[in-house]
């Protein structure tokens, strides 16, 4: 079994449904974020569009993380997940290095690296990820990669335009994305302006949630 | 590239979520330069006994306890800069021999060890044993100065940070730093010919270093939009361009030029000066090339 995930861009409406509930579901703290919707607005007004892009762990096959992480607290389980223990983590942040997609995190409270399980625990559960689950519009799809007749398969066999974020990387990831373009999936397509991020500034409070 | 795409679609980003830029901040600065320091010392010293065994009366001990130092210093910043510091002895324990830190991690604990040894040796006044282990201490030297490169290697993030280049300045970092310690410590027990002999090494490794860096300056960009993006923040006036050409004057072509000025007027305070410049500009170029890669969005 491997398991992977597929977003169909033309569905999300850029929600963040799935962004709320994998915080609840994995109580991910303040500041932080296993998976995150990225916004980025396309055109010259009038004729403009904005597209959404969930953005979370790619689970790959080849996995720079797992790789780099002295102390196997990134390791595969069989079904494919690259889990984290995050009673081994040593908060080196190799794996923060290594990660081309920018998805893990150091958790301000245990002081380890973090990321998305594909809510491994619910998984063990026979449930599905908590962001599938939310999603109003079935915009996340998640299964096994290695059941032609699972729905992920399905949808892969269904759409011409399958990708992956970054493939030159070798990392073989298992996330894809249907309907996505240069600006969806390439962070060097788009302009980052100055000011103009919403969360451009953020202020990080220490743990207590009080300013020194 | 870019900028034609970014022309043609005007794609803003409107909204993403800011994870924090520099993960490796200036402690791991700190563990390359002393690092660099540590196991350089130990090559030139090597090399001192092999040119010129006479000379190392009175240098064993001295130099060896303070490669031992900088390898501490070294060790002390890469547990500092650990978020569960107390867990290191995972790596000893649960070890993932794939990652280069584990590696690196056990071959540095097994050169310290040795170096110490070797301390007691020199205090014992055993030299013939002492010259022996420093031949398996130097070779040990190798790897325990290339595993960071390796290290960067498996950061794949960071597109700048490439093997093949990377370990040769680790290399260069070495007999750059150590080549200018040994100037500095050596100061009247070494005769004018050695320390020339250590002058000529600081201003190859200069040389050498000061080439690879230019190459990927100029050329690093045209293989990947990634690198382009990275070299931007240093070259013009962008972020981090004044700490880097800091960097490159201060590390390599001034010590470069001091060292053939010290040749031609047979300084030796000309010398030393190029020993210091280069020790001191190293820390700040091994920063730059730290900290850019890290400042590329990646998502």
């Amino acid at each position: 079994m491997q398991l992977g995930f597929l977003v169909d861009l033309h569905l999300c409406m850029g929600c963040k449904g799935c962004e709320i509930a994998c915080k609840v579901e994995n109580e991910v703290p303040l500041s932080t974020w296993r998976l995150r919707v990225k916004y980025v607005d396309v055109g010259t007004f009038p004729e403009t569009k904005r597209t959404f892009t969930p953005l979370r762990c790619n689970h790959c096959e080849n996995a720079p993380c797992e790789r780099i992480c002295p102390v196997s607290a990134l390791h595969y389980i069989e079904n494919g997940i690259v889990n984290i223990d995050k009673e081994r983590c040593i908060g080196c942040a190799g794996c923060v290095m290594a990660c081309p997609y920018g998805a893990i995190y150091i958790d301000p409270e245990t002081q380890t690296a973090d990321k998305c399980t594909y809510c491994a625990h619910r998984i063990a559960s026979s449930m599905m990820p908590a962001c599938v689950v939310a999603c109003p519009v079935e915009a996340n799809i998640f299964g096994d990669l290695d059941d032609p007749a699972s729905n992920i398969s399905m949808y892969i066999q269904d759409h011409r335009d399958v990708q992956v974020r970054k493939p030159e990387k070798g990392t073989n990831p298992h996330h894809f994305y249907v309907g996505a373009g240069q600006v969806n999936l390439n962070p060097l397509a788009s302009q980052r302006i100055e000011g103009y991020n919403l969360f451009n500034k953020i202020t990080t409070l220490p743990l207590g949630g009080h300013h020194e | 590239m870019i900028h034609e795409s970014l022309a043609a679609t005007h794609a803003v980003v409107t909204l993403d979520v800011a994870l924090p830029d520099v993960f490796w901040g200036w402690f791991v600065t700190m563990n390359m330069w002393a690092k660099s320091i540590g196991t350089g010392l130990i090559f030139m010293l090597f090399l001192l006994l092999r040119k010129n065994s006479s000379e190392m009366t009175g240098l064993r001990t001295s130099t060896l306890i303070v490669s031992f130092i900088m390898m501490n210093i070294f060790l002390l910043f890469t547990l500092a800069d650990l978020h569960q510091p107390f867990r290191m002895w995972h790596i000893f324990f649960y070890p993932h021999w794939t990652s280069a830190i584990t590696v690196g991690a056990w071959m540095a604990t097994v050169f310290v060890g040795l170096e110490f040894l070797m301390i007691i040796l020199g205090f014992q006044k055993k030299t013939e044993s002492f010259d022996k282990l420093l031949f398996w201490v130097t070779l040990l030297a190798i790897p325990v100065t290339l595993y960071t490169a390796g290290i960067m290697a498996e950061a794949s993030a960071r597109e700048l940070w490439q093997m093949s280049t990377e370990s040769v300045q680790m290399i260069l970092a070495a007999t750059l730093s150590g080549s200018a310690a040994m100037i500095l410590l050596g100061g009247s027990k070494l005769s004018d010919e050695t320390k020339q002999f250590f002058g000529a090494i600081l201003g190859l490794s200069a040389l050498l270093a000061f080439i690879i860096y230019m190459s990927e300056y100029i050329f690093g960009g045209m293989k990947s939009e990634e690198v382009t993006a990275i070299l931007a923040h240093v070259k013009g006036n962008g972020e981090y361009s004044t700490m880097f050409w800091i960097g490159q004057w201060v590390a390599y072509i001034l010590p470069m030029l001091l060292v053939a000025l010290s040749r031609v007027s047979k300084s030796n305070s000309l010398l030393s000066l190029a020993a210091i410049l280069a020790i001191v500009g190293l820390w700040v170029v091994k920063h730059v090339w730290l900290v850019i890669p890290q400042l590329l969005p990646l998502s």
